[in-house]
């Protein structure tokens, strides 16, 4: 039995988010004080010994990144937060936003001591106009009780577009531009916002800081699934019992999620899948219910762990018009800057459509899985790299489905 | 009603500061007219071009004219399987437009978009930004109603 | 230094360099699409990837840095099945009449298309569905052939600062458009056709008048008369196979005949004739006091640029028409008197490197003559497309010399085909009008070469003058808000649109790097020097129609045929 582990979510319901009173009675901005009494090569080193991997879906080594930011040199230094949550079924950093903010601002405060920023911005998807002022309220507590000297906090609005998720997208945003990305490399910590070194982190990546830098790097690091430890929370939808959030250390399996804390298929039907990850992860068949959700046990079964949001699909379901609907979503938000993703996430969704409508055959099948192959490494970035993953895993999985469609 | 000159000059100086403009224009305006983008390009030193290529990248942004109360419908996966097609089909009826159209006395406007991040409560819709969760299609004449 | 292997082979390049580089340090050339030798890296058409071992993405080569040890592959199967997949999706979006479009045989996707072997496209072939915009009367756009590889929109903003042509929308939407979606008309396009040569495929091109070129012809009634740009001669060559600089000017005029021409004068007279008009137009403001500096004016791009973008200094502009002009204005009035032709009956048609030049031959006030003073004008390639269509021998043609009146020409004239040729010429007039001096040296070098802005301060015994000389139009603006802010330290300074000078006009053979403008550069001086006349004011046919006919410069008959006013073109946005 997986029981859930609040770390990212440890206030939830018990502060009010706009009381920053009430974050310092639960232990707030200690963890800040404690990291800059430690030299910075000492809070980086402790970072990246946590293995804390990035919560946004590329999981990479935070404190590793932390590391070439603080190595570069440069007059200037940003840190962002990545506050786009534009996956589809994903709301879990709304929810820490929503109810505790300054967890946030902590974790974002001790990166900039660590890589010597004094300017920060949290990049707020356009679709959460509401938490501009809760945010902003909290900016703005911390800084009249002195508590984030020599770091601003700007939040900047997204404006629709789920590409800037990427981050150097988000960076091409806040920079006032239309949120192409960037080839890399040259990567971020290097040359970020304005070319200058710029660590950007996810919400929940910076929500677990204050604890690692509290707890210590051991304590995270023996937390879960060693190669990616500490909790994620995921977000639960379609058909589920329980479409809500939980907080569970990354060794939990599939199955956990969806059948206990999920409380399984409503109305007694048959599992059929579960898309993990978002709208760009892959579709898991029923035998592979038992891979622990940790990234590498992901990655290993062509599958990913993402933002960790959870769809699932019940037997009676056309899961070939799910997968149409997604690929819609892909050629809507595609930027259109490199050939292969502006063009095939276009004639992805065509050829879906043509195959939901039962106008398909197995040659248009084959040319899917030719053209999702070739985007999935050729194109720019991770959007057109990730897109055919939905179609690809739900043909692997689920050819019948396809089949029954045909002309 | 704000000059549009004066909602842009608020955000003079603001490094990258155009979209932040823009979303202020468009509380405001509900679209991005013509002389507001041209009046953007001049403040934050880029081309007439640039500031329209920005102007037309995102999804709430818009240069056509469109009903003040901008209603959106989320269509992405989760939504899709919990019946948003139903709702599209009781705003519809209810505004008497179809989705990408305005209603004709300029109140509302009806527009897909994408996922909100409020899944836990499927099918969503938004009006200006505000969410209503959990929304069926018996529900859509109350809501629009607050609008009116 | 870095090593790594490239398809096996071992390749040793500066530590910066890309894949892509290093390629072709060891002869390997791999494909690329929307990469330019002198733009910023784009990796957007992601025709050049390849595989790099360690790497499970395909990587760009145009982008990708080279490291100690990487290990590259250009055409193993999965690198092969990438680029044919991008290519199928590419072209099956794209208008399949190669045969009528205007870059067939000349076009980069054709040619990767071809070398893919693309012979049948897996995806359903679906075009966009545009209007061609034939707004202008230099250039079309045909949005439905853009593959989205943003050179134009580079060469528009950051190499002419003009900015007219920017991105709309998002995704399979996205389109390459004029400023705010507009016609490319009432966009700030001052038509250098920069973008003709950026462009890739056919979505842009000059506006094509071959059809009216040989109704002309076939017309009994017209008398069908040329004069040619000094930067053409240069670039013909290419055109049909032949190296730049390498057709003779005695063939080039004997094809032009072959072609339909009833004469064929040059307008190298007429830029001689410029240099005593304009040389004493500004020996007259440095005397009197008048607006400085002065700013040339025989670049109909700059002319737009100025009216567009620095209406406040129309007055610094000389009053000079271009040579085109000039001699549109006396063609059918000096000329047609010499020759006895019923002016009427003059079909006067000029052969420039310019296609914006098409739009200057139709300004309402070019009609001092009292008829259209140029009636057509066509680009290097259009005569190029027209030699091509006659299927001449140019080894084999005879010489032939120009018709009279119009025909002689100085190395000073040559010259003005590169950037800082005008300011060379004007100099070497200049010199011997002020000091009473024979000028030894002609060579003014400081003025020469492709440098985007050149300055030089020229001592007229005790005066000094001094010079800037700009090419391409971003470099004219840092040149012009410096007048603009009152802190311009020049007299006189030389203004091209193109980069390079005329020989990178906008009508010249496609020009897809910088290298080219060199050569062309390199082929004009090499003209001039051979030349046995290198001063414009010893030209006897320029002293022939001062004697005769204009008496003297800046005179009343020089005003009323060839000289001219400029009007602010108000755009609304910029």
């Amino acid at each position: 039995m997986a029981e859930e582990m609040r770390i990212v979510l440890r206030n939830y319901g018990k502060i009010d988010p706009l009381k920053i009173d009430d974050y310092l009675a639960q232990g707030g901005y200690k963890s800040l004080e404690k990291a800059r009494a430690m030299n910075t090569a000492d809070l980086i080193a402790e970072v990246k010994k946590s293995n804390l991997r990035g919560r946004g879906g590329a999981g990479f080594n935070c404190g590793m990144k932390w590391s070439f930011a603080a190595g570069a040199q440069a007059d200037q230094k940003y840190v962002i937060c990545n506050a786009d949550e534009g996956e589809p079924g994903t709301y879990k950093d709304r929810l820490i936003m929503e109810n505790d903010p300054h967890t946030l601002i902590e974790g974002m405060a001790i990166c900039a001591y660590a890589i010597g920023a004094t300017q920060g911005y949290i990049y707020l998807r356009g679709e959460y106009p509401f938490l501009v002022s809760t945010l902003n309220t909290a900016i703005n507590q911390a800084k009249e009780k002195g508590l984030v000297k020599d770091f601003d906090i700007e939040v900047r609005s997204g404006a629709g577009a789920y590409v800037c998720g990427e981050e150097t997208a988000l960076i091409e945003s806040i920079e006032g531009k239309r949120g192409e990305p960037r080839f890399k490399p040259p990567y971020p910590p290097s040359e970020g916002l304005w070319s200058k070194p710029t660590i950007v982190n996810n919400v929940e990546t910076f929500a677990n800081i204050p604890v690692i830098v509290e707890k210590g790097a051991d304590w995270y690091a023996s937390i879960g699934n060693p190669a990616y430890p500490g909790t994620k929370v995921f977000t639960l939808t379609g058909d589920i019992n329980n479409r809500t959030f939980f907080e569970v250390p990354t060794n939990a399996t599939i199955r956990e999620i969806v059948f206990q804390f999920g409380g399984g298929i409503p109305g007694d039907k048959k599992f059929k899948a579960v898309q993990i990850g978002g709208t760009s992860g892959a579709f898991i068949p029923d035998a592979l219910l038992d891979t622990p959700v940790a990234f590498d046990s992901m990655s290993a079964i062509g599958a990913t762990l993402g933002s960790g949001a959870t769809f699932v699909i019940d037997e009676s379901r056309d899961i070939v018009d799910v997968a149409t609907r997604i690929a819609g979503f892909f050629e809507h938000e595609s930027c259109g800057k490199c050939a292969p993703c502006r063009e095939g996430t276009a004639r992805t969704a065509e050829l879906m459509e043509k195959i939901n409508e039962g106008r398909g055959s197995n040659k248009d099948v084959a040319l899917l899985e030719k053209l999702g192959t070739v985007m999935s490494y050729s194109c720019l970035c991770g959007l057109g790299q990730a897109a055919p993953a939905p179609v690809l895993t739900t043909i692997k999985h689920f050819k019948a489905d396809y089949e029954a469609k045909f002309v | 009603m704000m000059d549009y000159k004066e909602i842009i000059a608020q955000y003079d100086g603001k490094a990258g500061g155009i979209i932040e403009a823009y979303h202020a224009l468009l509380r405001e305006f509900s679209y991005l007219p013509e002389e507001a983008i041209v009046e953007a390009a001049r403040v934050f030193k880029l081309s007439t071009a640039e500031a329209y290529g920005i102007a037309t990248f995102y999804s709430m942004f818009s240069v056509e004219a469109r009903g003040k109360n901008v209603v959106r419908i989320c269509e992405s996966a989760p939504c899709h399987v919990a019946g948003a097609a139903d709702v599209v089909a009781a705003l519809e009826r209810e505004l008497g437009i179809k989705m990408g159209e305005s209603t004709a006395d300029g109140k509302f406007a009806l527009e897909f978009t994408e996922c909100v991040g409020q899944c836990q409560a499927t099918p969503v819709i938004t009006i200006n930004g505000k969410p209503y969760l959990d929304v069926s299609p018996a529900q859509i004449p109350a809501i629009i109603a607050e609008y009116k | 230094m870095v090593n790594l292997t490239i398809d096996g082979i071992k390749a040793s390049v500066p530590e910066g360099s890309t894949i892509l580089q290093a390629a072709s340090e060891v002869g390997i050339k791999i494909p690329t699409l929307c990469f330019h030798p002198d733009q910023s890296i784009k990796a957007n058409c992601r025709v050049c990837v390849c595989e790099v071992e360690g790497n499970r993405l395909l990587q760009a080569a145009c982008a990708m840095p080279v490291f100690e040890g990487m290990v590259v592959k250009t055409r193993t199967p999965k690198v092969l099945d990438a680029r044919k997949t991008i290519l199928e999706l590419i072209l099956s979006n794209h208008p399949q009449d190669c045969l009528n479009c205007i870059r067939n045989g000349n076009c980069e996707l054709q040619d990767l298309a071809q070398e893919y072997c693309i012979r049948e496209n897996p995806f359903e072939y679906k075009v966009r569905g545009f209007e061609k915009d034939f707004s202008t009367p230099s250039l079309f756009r045909d949005q439905d052939k853009c593959i989205l590889c943003r050179r134009c929109i580079e060469a528009c903003s950051v190499i002419q600062s003009v900015n007219a042509l920017g991105m709309e929308g998002r995704g399979h939407n996205s389109m390459v458009v004029p400023t705010l979606g507009k016609a490319l008309i009432d966009s700030p396009c001052v038509m250098c056709g920069q973008c003709i040569h950026a462009c890739p495929v056919g979505a842009i091109g000059e506006r094509e008048q071959i059809d009216e070129f040989l109704a002309a012809v076939a017309n009994p009634d017209k008398v069908v008369i040329t004069q040619i740009a000094p930067a053409v001669r240069v670039a013909i060559a290419e055109e049909i196979g032949m190296m730049t600089g390498e057709m003779p000017m005695g063939t080039f005029v004997q094809g032009l005949r072959q072609i339909g021409f009833d004469h064929v004068l040059h307008t190298n007279f007429t830029a001689d004739l410029t240099i005593l008009e304009e040389g004493n137009e500004l020996l007259k403001r440095l005397k009197e006091g008048g607006t400085l500096p002065m700013f040339t004016s025989c670049s109909p791009g700059w002319i737009n640029f100025c009216e567009t973008f620095y209406p406040d200094l129309l007055d610094n502009l000389s009053t000079c028409k271009s040579p085109q002009q000039m001699f549109g204005a006396l063609a059918k009035t000096y000329w047609a008197e010499k020759m006895g032709i019923d002016p009427s009956k003059i079909y006067s048609v000029s052969i420039m490197p310019c296609v914006a030049k098409k739009f200057e031959a139709a300004r309402p006030e070019m009609n001092d003559s009292g008829y259209q003073d140029v009636d057509l004008v066509l680009t290097t390639r259009e005569i190029g497309r027209l030699f091509r269509m006659s299927g001449l021998d140019f080894s084999k043609l005879p010489a032939s010399d120009f018709d009279s009146w119009m025909g002689k020409y100085t190395g000073a004239a040559v010259i003005f085909g590169a950037s800082g040729g005008v300011m060379e010429a004007a100099l070497r007039t200049v010199y011997e009008v002020v000091t009473g001096k024979t000028l030894e040296d002609v060579n003014f070098v400081a003025t020469r070469g492709i440098t985007g802005i050149k300055e030089a301060a020229v001592d007229l015994d005790g005066t000094v003058v001094k010079v800037a000389i700009a090419n391409g139009l971003a470099n004219a603006r840092k040149l012009m808000e410096q007048v603009r802010a009152g802190e311009s330290p020049y007299h006189f300074i030389e203004i091209m649109a193109c980069p390079g000078g005329c020989i990178g006009g906008g009508g010249q053979p496609i020009t897809k790097a910088n290298v080219k403008r060199v050569e062309r550069i390199e082929a004009i001086y090499v003209e001039d020097e051979g030349l046995p006349l290198r001063k414009s004011h010893d030209n006897p046919e320029v002293k022939t129609l001062y004697e005769e006919f204009l008496h003297e410069p800046l005179g009343h008959k020089s005003h009323e045929l060839l000289h001219t006013h400029y009007h602010p073109k108000n755009k609304k946005f910029l």
